[in-house]
């Protein structure tokens, strides 16, 4: 008894004494010898076994482990039969290519019988993987801690968490840093060791918002149906479903059929599938086809065979019924502890109430950039209709002619922002021309019959649409931004918006300032308010209305191209694109308020905020949005006819 | 002297008359009572034609007398067609489909039928269910009903809407437009019930006349529009002749004038507007048999303006002006753009009209109304002396504003 204690404990000794002298020298070891020391473990790795090598690897802090370990996993280390030796090899003909382990120099050639190949099984090559991804997070190079870190996120494992959270210390990019507590906090969460570990790591994501914490938090309340004749005993519950409430009758009986507590109802087809399958000689069980044609008849004809037994007894409504009043329907989470499924649903709602604030900005924004966009489509028509009180229809494919030139403009100046610089100006000298061109040929002989300039500018659209679709084609052309206004402007997971929305943005105030500017503080302004109030006594006082009514209408079309070349850059340049704009331009400037460009600013934001909120509401459908936004237009112009902004007194006109 | 309905409107009598003419020189000429040199397409778009002049004079009425300039009257058309589709497609699937459960063992049940009817007409938009607006569209009269009371209570409730809130002139036009954008956005939605932007087809095909050749029924249909078009411009010319003529007319020239001397004007309007929009669903009821298909590109804003356009053209405030600009510029349009024209050669470009049709069309639209603003019924002035409005004698009242004849002239 005495020896056999004392041989147990020499050999312990024996067992343990190589190691601890090997950790002991290891400063002034090599990889080569550290392996040597291991020599066993390392040629044929078990599971259990590998651990004490890779412990000594790591303790050595040898620069060349991590590469040893990737090599090792690879299967491309080698032992020479000769000597013992560890290589790596590389095969040539009938000959192995081996280079030093320690210093990766080329170590001369081997026959290939002389080398034996190291196969590490799949369990051996993940703890080799566990241990490499902690060097790789430590790596001096960020570009591979970087590289690991995405490896981690992408699919999150348990065993990485205790490597991912001893590299923090030694993190010294502060990004980094802040990327691997995050990851730590989201894989403890997930995978902490206790109850109290998790639920801690919960509670610290609550104040997140990105997407992968909520995915977290998810795969934490991931749910199962079930189905019994009573609550299991002992599982965490999320919820108890009601048939007919939560889940429609037949979905709950499905899942009974499926759990193997009901029998399947039968279908129609099936029911007619088994009388067909069953005709004796004109008639099935006893009724003759003729009779078939009812419900009534088929149910009489099943119950006929039914009781004969070729077929199972039907399902009633009954049947189906008492099933459903007999079983609770209920989701049970996967994640067992009620106490960790209770935090993270207390956390998840603390995120998803930020998020719906989020949104709710970020719905804020899209909604002011839409305003922005129908802003600037409108303005020019907030001074033709609006100040001048000509209707025209032709303003949409001012809009695009302004697109199409800044289209020409980008095939001449390949520069991009060059060309966007030209294309402005030249955009407004384009559609000034034509909007001149116009009245000056057709608008000035219809002042006082505002429905056939309607008609007439609506004439002119058609001709101009398809003019454009001769020139240019049908298909749709680019106008290509510069790259500084491609990107976005990215505030957290929720809320962005793009650059080019921002720069539209600008435009429209921009502009909103210029005609504020043109029309109140000017000397053109002042004469235009005066021909638009009464001609006749602008006419006395020295003022050629002809002239203020050409140049007006040139400034509200040269408006309408610049936000041409705008829109272009967001949308499509086609033949079309003025047609698309026209009907909720003059929805904005009546539902603004005629005659007044805050007006047109009010019902710009009124309708960009009214399609995005019904939007909201029905994100997959922006038809229906357009189609309640309009009908919301023709009730609010019930309630106030004259828009928004309404004039007053002697300005509004009658 | 009294003045019987036919001597106060001599247009009815020549028009009757010109139209009972021509659809006997058609049946004459066609493939199927005649010796065939009509086509049987031909006929049916001279068929169309004839619905498309109903809703012209329709349009005339609301727009040249009572001086509404309505964007919307094509979506009622298309209403109609959708109404009268609806049936068309239910019972001939249905026969298809009982023809086809026939041949199975057991005898269907009426579910068994309804179920794969809805399969068959649904299908293409993914669904097998019937939505609530086919309700009633295993009855011809019932859907029939629909033709006039669908596009007549929409008429009425936005006609109500609008005139209540005292919407007038470009603002009336703008807000009509944006009626029939909503409704053809609506209807291009599968949601809609009525197949999305598949719309509804195989119309042509009447349930239970397959034996009937397509030319019988072409030249069929051909008369009952020319019926629909002959009553039609009957109902128009006695709504706008006598003492409603005349108000609604006043309308047109001043309505406060109008509604200061006691006439109840959103009641004359509404009127106008809701019997046009039935008559339109009428004409679209027998256009879209006849053009085989519909869907919601036919509502869309475009159509309606054309609609405008075409009584423009005809010349606004004469019936028979606003009927003949329909056939005229549509015949022309079918024409042009059927690339039977031939083209012209200016030696550097060739002038494909296929093309250049909507330009021509769109210029010579912008010519008419600024230099013949009376279009193609103005012709008929040169050649009678009898003028629509007869000379006054005598006083004309305190200044020119009380005779202004012409929409929109000017009041000095």
């Amino acid at each position: 008894m005495l020896r056999a204690l004392f041989l147990a404990l020499a050999l312990i000794l024996g067992l343990c004494l190589p190691a601890s002298r090997a950790v002991a020298q290891d400063a002034g070891q090599d990889l080569q010898a550290i392996l040597q020391t291991h020599a066993e473990e390392v040629a044929s790795p078990g599971r259990r076994s590998v651990g004490t090598v890779i412990d000594a690897l790591t303790a050595s802090g040898l620069p060349g482990v991590p590469l040893f370990l990737e090599r090792w996993a690879d299967r491309s280390v080698y032992q020479r039969s000769g000597d013992g030796l560890f290589y790596y090899a590389e095969k040539q003909g009938n000959e192995y290519a081996l280079s030093d382990i320690a210093t990766g120099e080329a170590a001369g050639t081997a026959p290939a019988s002389e080398m034996t190949e190291i196969r590490p099984n799949g369990g051996v090559r993940r703890v080799i993987g566990t241990a490499l991804v902690q060097f790789q997070l430590s790596d001096p190079d960020i570009a591979r801690r970087t590289a690991a870190l995405d490896a981690i996120s992408r699919s999150p494992e348990a065993d990485q968490l205790e490597p991912l959270r001893n590299s923090i210390e030694g993190e010294t990019d502060a990004g980094l840093l802040a990327r691997k507590e995050r990851l730590v906090g989201m894989l403890a969460a997930r995978y902490g060791d206790t109850q109290e570990a998790r639920i801690a790591a919960i509670e610290a994501l609550s104040d997140a918002i990105a997407v992968d914490v909520r995915a977290v938090l998810n795969q934490i309340l991931t749910t199962r149906p079930g189905v019994a004749a009573e609550l299991p005993e002992g599982a965490n519950i999320a919820r108890t479903l009601t048939p007919g409430d939560d889940l429609t009758e037949a979905e709950a009986y499905a899942q009974l059929v499926e759990a193997g507590l009901a029998p399947a109802a039968q279908t129609p087809a099936q029911i007619k599938a088994a009388l067909t399958d069953n005709i004796d000689g004109g008639s099935v069980g006893g009724v003759p086809i003729g009779q078939l044609a009812t419900e009534a008849g088929r149910d009489r004809a099943y119950a006929a065979l039914a009781d004969a037994g070729t077929v199972p007894a039907r399902v009633t409504e009954d049947d189906v019924e008492t099933a459903l009043a007999s079983h609770v329907f209920y989701e049970e989470y996967t994640e067992s502890d009620s106490a960790i499924t209770d935090a993270a649903r207390e956390a998840l709602d603390e995120i998803e109430t930020r998020v719906a604030l989020n949104q709710a900005l970020d719905l804020g924004l899209d909604a002011l950039s839409l305003a922005s966009i129908y802003f600037l489509a409108a303005i020019g028509l907030a001074i033709t209709f609006g100040v001048m009180g000509v209707i025209n229809m032709a303003h949409g494919e001012f809009i695009m002619m302004g697109a199409y030139t800044g289209y020409v403009v980008q095939q001449i100046i390949p520069d991009y922002t060059l060309s966007l610089i030209v294309a402005l100006p030249l955009a407004f000298a384009v559609t000034f021309g034509a909007g001149v061109a116009m009245e000056r040929l057709v608008i000035r002989w219809l002042y006082h019959r505002p429905l056939e300039t309607l008609l007439a500018t609506f004439g002119i659209s058609i001709a101009l649409q398809q003019l454009a679709k001769n020139i240019f084609g049908t298909q749709a052309r680019p106008l290509t931004s510069p790259s500084w206004l491609d990107g976005a402007w990215v505030i957290n997971d929720v809320v962005s918006i793009a650059n080019i929305r921002i720069a539209i943005f600008v435009l429209a105030l921009i502009f909103l300032g210029l005609i504020l500017f043109v029309l109140n503080k000017t000397r053109l302004g002042l004469e235009v308010r005066a021909v638009t109030q009464n001609p006749g006594m602008a006419a006395s006082m020295g003022i050629n209305p002809d002239k203020i009514n050409m140049l007006t209408f040139g400034l509200g079309s040269g408006i309408a191209g610049i936000a041409g070349v705008a829109i272009g850059l967001y949308a499509k340049v086609t033949s079309e694109m003025g047609a698309d704009y026209i009907v909720q331009s003059f929805m904005t400037v009546v539902v603004g308020g005629v005659g007044n460009v805050w007006g047109t600013l009010a019902g710009a934001g009124l309708i960009g905020i009214l399609q995005k909120g019904i939007e909201f509401f029905n994100p997959s459908n922006t038809l229906a949005a357009q189609t309640y936004m309009i009908l919301f237009i023709i009730l609010f112009i019930q309630f106030r006819p004259k828009g928004i902004v309404a004039l007053k007194g002697r300005a509004a006109g009658d | 002297m009294t003045r019987t309905f036919l001597t106060q409107n001599r247009s009815v009598f020549w028009f009757l008359l010109a139209l009972g003419i021509f659809a006997l020189i058609v049946t004459v000429l066609s493939e199927a009572a005649g010796n065939g040199m009509i086509s049987t397409s031909f006929v049916k778009t001279l068929g169309k034609t004839l619905c498309l002049m109903l809703v012209a004079v329709a349009m005339d009425v609301v727009w040249g007398y009572t001086g509404i300039l309505s964007l919307g009257h094509m979506a009622f058309f298309g209403l109609g067609g959708y109404m009268i589709g609806m049936w068309l497609m239910y019972a001939r699937t249905e026969i298809i489909v009982t023809e086809s459960l026939l041949a199975a063992a057991i005898p269907p049940t009426p579910q068994e039928i309804h179920d794969s009817i809805g399969t068959q007409i649904f299908g293409v938009v993914g669904s097998s269910e019937f939505p609530a607006v086919w309700i009633f569209a295993h009855s011809f009269w019932l859907q029939i009903a629909m033709v006039v009371l669908v596009p007549g209570l929409l008429a009425l409730v936005f006609g109500w809407l609008a005139f209540r809130s005292r919407v007038t002139g470009v603002y009336l036009s703008i807000l009509t437009q944006a009626m029939t954008l909503a409704l053809s956005l609506y209807l291009f939605q599968n949601e809609s019930g009525l197949r999305g932007n598949n719309g509804l087809s195989g119309l042509q095909n009447l349930p239970g006349l397959d034996d009937v050749p397509q030319a019988t029924l072409s030249i069929a249909f051909f008369w009952a529009s020319a019926v629909a078009l002959g009553l039609g411009y009957v109902l128009f010319a006695w709504v706008t002749s006598g003492k409603f003529g005349s108000v609604i007319r006043g309308i047109r020239d001043n309505e406060s004038r109008v509604r200061f001397l006691g006439y109840h004007v959103e009641g004359y309007k509404l009127f106008v507007f809701t019997l046009t929009g039935i008559v339109a669903g009428i004409a679209g009821a027998l256009y879209y048999p006849q053009a085989g298909i519909i869907n919601p590109n036919e509502i869309a804003p475009i159509a309606s303006i054309y609609l405008a356009v075409w009584v423009a053209i005809g010349g606004r405030g004469r019936l028979y002006g606003a009927a003949l600009g329909a056939a005229f510029v549509s015949l022309l349009s079918s024409w042009f753009t059927s690339g039977a024209v031939p083209s012209v050669p200016l030696g550097f470009y060739t002038i494909q009209w296929t093309d250049w049709w909507l330009v021509l069309l769109g210029v010579s639209f912008v010519a008419v109304t600024l230099l013949a603003p009376k279009g193609i019924g103005g012709l008929f002035d040169l050649v009678t002396t009898r003028h629509p409005v007869p000379e006054r004698i005598g006083d004309f009242g305190p200044d020119k504003g009380a005779r202004r004849t012409v929409e929109g002239e000017e009041e000095k």
